[in-house]
């Protein structure tokens, strides 16, 4: 086969190489260019190209730079800022994922006469129904499983992707690295957004591109004005960092953010959970849910699924489970085989 | 089939020019700065060589300072006035970066240009200061082989603002227009050695007029201290050997590589539907305008593909050929010189730069004709 490998210049993605290399594939690297601005972490720096070249150096292969910074600004950036806006928390990685990675670089590996695209995520692609219809499954290592980042992939999707390193452990991936000489072995895992700096953070990167407003902290329960905040819109529900401590002298959380009044409701985190959570733009890899289904539901990347009911515009948990902020992706798992993804929705804002 | 259609990146070596070196890599050895029988050898080599340079360019020997690239000579001319007085500087939005960036971080004033690349002289006109300073406007454009009128640029300069020099890039125009002539109006010229089939890594500085600059880079006193550093001795020769041939075959190479050209961009044209080739002037019997535009430039843009993906297609069928500026991470970034010439960013994303020299053979075109129509076809599937 001919494969395209996205090269981020990490171990995961290094060691994908290498074993589609020894398994005789015809193999080239491609490292992507996402972000133009500054940023000291993630996809775009010249040191992970660098390193992705060195790696592809290092296994014989050849190496392209794909520039998609304006797609990427396009479908990553604009939609993360417009999501501030009205309120909701986006997360960026997912829409890269579905628009960029498994999106523009899968549509141009086949124009260039690849047969699939392979990345170094942490997750498995196995015949669903024994009749070739791809399902995503999470990867061996339970604590790395990135199946919830890419849980919103659909079946054509999935049948051209590969995922070298789904089977293994992080560790065992490190070792590997270290085996075939690799000089990113030791590289530290990537964390956060990739286009937000380390220091000027969310704010910083916020404020070149909006107006931030300061908010009311409202108790959920007095409906009393108990503090501000600078910037309601940097505030996510569930959050508890910056509210303060209520009067019964439990920390504060988030339950909503009404951008439009600039009112935050506040509240213990007895009241910070919930059994419901509304959904939409729902999306399935296999034959969807129907109203009724049981499922697993997982509302952050390392977060665990939890039982719930499928109702078509809401997952109901059987347990109250933390409150999910609008904007948020709520990967679905089977009810039978926790593991395998069946599909992903978002999480709307109530109301 | 290997088509190599990159020569605006850089030549293969010529023949004389490997031969002119190679014994100063080996048995003549020495340090032309010396005064023993091994330095003299080194010294009457460098000697030579900035002899035949100056004949080809149109200057006096002592007018040519061997630096280390074109871009070493651009900096030398840009920084050099600028540190010897001339806080004024000017240049064109389509010069190479080693102009453009240098000026920019002067402070300088950047023209615009038309929608064929040609300077814009009312523009460059508003630009020009009374005090001391530099305007830098390129012979012919790296990119797209525009032509620029670089003696109604000195002309303007001399009426306008006497105290500011003139400086040409003519990196991309050696070898394709008479330098010698087209470039003596300017007081400062720059040349590179591998883009005319020397080697890489050297390159001139040509300084007429009485101009003066200030160093660059501080060291002995090589090259009248106007750029200091022991010699590339064989670089140096094997620039001058490469010009030579360069100058003498001129006439020749653009008639017989300047039809190649066009067969070339007519036939891409015909196969592939909305290609437009950049700026080009075709008269009324189909000739190509060679006063405005080299012989060795073939930039097309192809509409609806991006250049990404069809120069990894026509890398695998053999055909080498290069789009826009490479950033600092290797990635294609949209070309400045055709945002400077109105072209949307997507109409930039569309550019393909085919670009031919004195090696380039039928057989090459042959196959681009071949293979690229098919690659477009396929990408617009």
């Amino acid at each position: 086969m001919r494969v395209l490998v996205a090269m981020s210049g990490g171990v995961d993605s290094s060691v994908a190489a290498a074993i589609l290399v020894e398994s005789g594939h015809e193999v080239v690297g491609a490292t992507l260019k996402l972000w133009g601005g500054e940023s000291d972490s993630g996809c775009c720096s010249v040191a992970d190209v660098d390193d992705a070249q060195r790696v592809a150096r290092r296994l014989g292969i050849d190496h392209h730079v794909f520039n998609f910074t304006g797609a990427f600004e396009d479908s990553v950036i604009t939609p993360y800022v417009s999501d501030h806006i009205e309120g909701r928390t986006p997360n960026p990685c997912i829409e890269c994922n579905r628009t960029i990675k498994f999106g523009l670089l899968l549509e141009r590996s086949a124009r260039l006469g690849f047969d699939a695209l392979a990345t170094g995520h942490h997750a498995r692609i196995v015949d669903g129904d024994g009749g070739g219809r791809p399902r995503l499954r999470r990867g061996a290592d339970k604590a790395k499983d990135q199946s919830y980042v890419l849980s919103m992939l659909r079946a054509d999707q999935l049948r051209r992707v590969l995922l070298p390193v789904g089977e293994m452990t992080k560790s065992e991936v490190r070792i590997r690295a270290g085996e075939l000489g690799l000089g990113t072995a030791d590289k530290p895992d990537s964390q956060d957004v990739c286009f937000i700096h380390s220091t000027r953070g969310r704010r910083g990167f916020l404020s070149q591109r909006m107006e931030l407003h300061p908010a009311q902290l409202v108790d959920a329960t007095s409906g009393e004005v108990v503090g501000t905040v600078p910037a309601g819109e940097l505030v996510t529900v569930g959050q508890r960092r910056g509210l303060g401590v209520g009067p019964d002298g439990h920390r504060r959380y988030a339950l909503t953010v009404d951008v439009r009044t600039r009112r935050i409701t506040v509240g213990s985190c007895h009241e910070a959970v919930g059994v419901r959570i509304g959904v939409e733009n729902a999306g399935w890899v296999g034959p969807p849910l129907a109203r009724g289904d049981r499922a697993h539901a997982q509302t952050s990347a390392h977060g665990v699924a939890a039982p719930c009911t499928w109702h078509g515009d809401a997952v109901v948990f059987d347990e109250p489970q933390p409150v999910v902020a609008p904007g948020q992706t709520v990967a679905l798992y089977d009810d039978a085989d926790a593991d395998a993804v069946v599909g992903a929705a978002v999480a709307s804002a109530p109301g | 089939m290997l088509a190599y259609l990159d020569h605006a990146a850089t030549t293969p070596l010529r023949a004389e020019s490997l031969a002119a070196m190679l014994p100063y890599l080996t048995e003549h050895f020495g340090n032309p700065s010396g005064s023993h029988a091994v330095a003299r050898r080194a010294r009457v080599a460098v000697e030579d060589a900035r002899d035949e340079v100056a004949a080809c360019l149109g200057c006096d020997p002592g007018q040519v300072v061997f630096t280390s690239s074109g871009t070493e000579a651009d900096n030398l001319a840009v920084l050099g006035a600028h540190a010897s007085g001339r806080q004024s500087v000017v240049c064109s939005a389509v010069e190479h970066h080693a102009v453009r960036n240098t000026c920019e971080a002067l402070g300088g004033a950047i023209v615009a240009v038309d929608g064929s690349g040609v300077i814009d002289l009312d523009a460059l006109r508003a630009a020009l200061r009374p005090e001391l300073g530099l305007v830098s406007v390129m012979l012919a454009n790296n990119e797209v082989g525009v032509v620029q009128p670089l003696a109604d640029v000195a002309a303007l300069v001399r009426e306008h603002a006497p105290g500011m020099l003139v400086h040409t890039d003519a990196v991309a125009a050696v070898g394709w227009v008479d330098v010698a002539s087209m470039a003596a109006p300017a007081d400062l010229v720059s040349v590179s050695a591998h883009k005319f089939g020397g080697p890489k890594g050297v390159g001139a500085l040509v300084l007429r007029n009485g101009a003066k600059l200030a160093p660059v880079l501080y060291g002995g006193a090589q090259e009248r201290g106007r750029r200091p550093g022991t010699h590339d001795v064989a670089g140096v020769v094997g620039m001058a050997a490469a010009l030579r041939v360069a100058t003498e075959t001129r006439a020749d190479t653009v008639r017989r590589v300047g039809g190649m050209r066009d067969r070339l961009a007519d036939g891409l044209r015909a196969s592939i539907d909305g290609v437009v080739e950049s700026a080009t002037r075709v008269t009324a019997g189909g000739v190509h305008d060679r006063s405005v535009k080299v012989a060795s430039s073939c930039h097309i843009r192809v509409a609806g593909v991006d250049q990404e993906e069809l120069l990894v297609l026509l890398d695998d069928e053999g055909v080498c050929a290069s789009a826009g500026a490479a950033c600092a991470s290797g990635a294609i970034d949209a070309s400045h010189v055709l945002l400077a010439m109105g072209l949307s960013p997507d109409e930039a994303k569309s550019a393909v730069r085919l670009s031919l020299g004195y090696s380039t053979t039928d057989d090459e075109i042959d196959h681009v004709l071949d293979v690229m129509p098919k690659a477009v076809e396929r990408l617009r599937a």
